[in-house]
């Protein structure tokens, strides 16, 4: 044992660099565990494609796809449905689309490639409830309009356009999925031609 | 022979000496009243709720496929099983009445003020686990109520911005609520957030033990030995641990040792307690739809919402407040506010007196106008969304905010009522 006296500075510096290392170390070992929280190559893998074949839908019905999980609706719009958009324009929110909630080419005032098909992922963007389709009695949330989608949730209407309404709970328009038409009556979604 | 065991364990570990400090010799003031039942029951639903949760895990099947089919099976074909699960649902709701009866008394008798700020911060960290514990608890049936409550839940998550859509992704573990997030909130269920719990519980406890017991009357029991005499002291007749006397520096007042007292009083509580549990448990097992909700009998479906979603009773005042916000990110804020500003009482409330009973009448009636503020918030967090009831939510969430916001002001110089020197 040497009698020399203690080295205050130097034994600072190295309890704080052994605090250091060892910290480093700590967040090193964090990693794996924080990582193992991210979907998993099976979950990433599952974000297929998927086709609907849209032939038989009925004007004015709402089919239900799945696709990554999530309830993607497809309906066939009646002329009536299509003529209400323009009526209900100023009580929207966001009725020229600004937000990028769609591909380009559904950024117009119908928010789909073909006017009457309507492509949207079934999913609020309050809080992610799947709002109800309302197809003849959506007047008792918005007066005077006949269709529309209506989140039982926290009460946030969308039009036949699943554009939201000022002055409800959820921020944005519903979400437009990429999407395109292998011939008159398939429809595939998840791809378009851009990504094909 | 059993003196002598005894002693072997003393000398190696002072299992006696704790149980003298924490149990036969610790001073509890002797006027606690009815309000001082729930911690010792909040303790009991612990119990409850690890004993048949561990009985649970035995037939639970964590996955998406096999998780509803897996809780049938226990009501209908495991022996008793249906009695176990109703104890540990029914434990969950009785959870949260004693917490929340718990936390109230502090606020009636400044509980939570000096020096007993880091037992009331233990309190709401408890109070927090238990939140995160019951949400994850309710996934694990994977009906129809369990699915979408867990995605409006993690989906608040979602506003913080920047981040907000990432961190989402992560805590679900997939693009959607599926069974890897079913099997992660299983693993937080029964084994983290458990420890977490029973961590804090302790740390309460010795926090508690610290600091001593605040009382009814919101005096202290120990107070500085300056040679004064104290005529009918119940005290003196007992022997309390020199840990709270620190060597005759402090004379105990008016307080009573904690075993046999408190713990015969606390039997009585507990009976009581158990009367009401077992009246639940075996003829209104679901509450009323209150502690197991009807959509819930419904398998998670992901491309179908029910019509009318609310989360269980417990989280409804908190959830009204959020519904009560029109903008997003603020009515997640203002629900988050909401709990933190309970944490933060203990430095809002600048009064020096502790108890309601000796404060100003503009404090009674504040704490009253909380009371209604958060029942009225919790009963509208049940119903649906409409104009007038978020009308109402929104008056009820300014009342709820403004008991803090008044008492903060008006604490500072209060009028309050002379203090007794002895307890009543």
């Amino acid at each position: 044992m040497s009698n020399a006296p203690v080295d205050h500075g130097r034994r600072r510096f190295l309890t704080i660099a052994t605090s250091v290392v060892g910290g480093v170390g700590a967040v090193g070992a964090a990693v794996p565990f924080i990582a193992s929280w991210n979907p998993s190559e099976k979950a990433k893998q599952a974000g297929a494609p998927v086709t609907a074949n849209i032939g038989k839908l009925e004007p004015g019905q709402l089919i239900r796809v799945e696709w990554r999980g999530k309830p993607v609706w497809v309906v066939n719009r009646t002329p009536d449905m299509l003529k209400s958009l323009a009526a209900v324009e100023s009580q929207l929110r966001d009725p020229n689309s600004e937000e990028e909630q769609q591909p380009a080419y559904a950024k117009n005032q119908h928010r789909s490639k073909k006017p009457e098909v309507f492509v949207a992922v079934g999913i609020c963007t309050h809080l992610g409830c799947s709002p109800t389709y309302k197809m003849s009695d959506f007047d008792a949330h918005v007066e005077g309009i006949a269709s529309g989608f209506f989140c039982p949730c926290h009460g946030s209407t969308y039009d036949m356009a699943g554009r939201v309404f000022s002055g409800v709970p959820a921020p944005k328009n519903l979400m437009i999925p990429p999407y395109m038409f292998t011939d008159d009556t398939t429809l595939v979604i998840g791809v378009d031609e851009g990504t094909a | 022979m059993f003196k002598n065991f005894m002693n072997w364990i003393e000398y190696r570990m002072p299992f006696m000496e704790k149980m003298n400090l924490h149990v036969m010799q610790y001073p509890a003031p002797k006027n606690f009243n009815f309000w001082y039942f729930f911690g010792s029951l909040a303790m009991l639903v612990l119990v409850n709720q690890i004993v048949t949760g561990i009985w649970l895990t035995m037939n639970f099947e964590p996955s998406a496929e096999r998780a509803f089919a897996s809780v049938e099976y226990i009501m209908r074909d495991v022996d008793y099983g249906w009695l176990l699960r109703y104890m540990h649902s029914t434990g969950a709701s009785a959870f949260f009445v004693v917490v929340y009866l718990h936390m109230f008394r502090g606020m009636m008798y400044g509980s939570y003020q000096k020096p007993r700020e880091l037992l009331w911060i233990f309190g709401m960290l408890i109070f927090l686990v238990l939140m995160a514990e019951a949400f994850m608890g309710y996934l694990l049936p994977w009906g129809q109520m369990s699915f979408w409550g867990a995605q409006v839940i993690i989906s608040i998550f979602g506003v913080i911005p920047g981040i907000g859509d990432d961190l989402t992704l992560w805590i679900r573990g997939d693009y959607v609520i599926s069974g890897a997030t079913l099997n992660r909130f299983f693993a937080l269920h029964v084994i983290a957030l458990p420890l977490v719990l029973v961590i804090l519980v302790f740390l309460h406890i010795i926090a508690l033990h610290e600091v001593g017991s605040n009382n009814p009357d919101g005096i202290d029991v120990k107070v500085p030995n300056e040679g004064q005499k104290f005529e009918n002291n119940v005290s003196e007749k007992f022997t309390f641990h020199e840990y709270f006397t620190k060597g005759g520096k402090k004379i105990i007042v008016d307080a009573i040792p904690f075993h046999p007292y408190y713990t015969v009083k606390d039997i009585v509580g507990v009976v009581g307690f158990l009367i009401i549990f077992c009246a639940v448990i075996f003829f209104a097992p679901e509450g009323g739809g209150f502690f197991l909700e009807p959509p819930n009998f419904e398998p998670a479906n992901p491309m179908k919402t029910p019509d009318h979603i609310a989360p269980v009773w417990y989280f409804t005042p908190f959830y009204a407040i959020l519904r009560a916000v029109p903008d997003q990110l603020w009515g997640a804020v203002a629900m988050f506010a909401a709990i933190i500003l309970l944490a933060l009482l203990p430095w809002l409330d600048r009064c020096k007196v502790r108890s309601v009973r000796y404060r100003s009448t503009l404090h009674k009636l504040n704490l009253v106008n909380f009371v209604i503020s958060f029942v009225v918030l919790g009963v509208l967090g049940v119903l649906p969304a409409t104009p007038t009831y978020t009308l109402i939510a929104q008056i009820a969430s300014v009342f709820y905010f403004g008991y803090f916001i008044a008492l903060w002001f008006y604490s500072k110089n209060e009028k309050t009522k002379p203090l007794p020197v002895r307890l009543s």
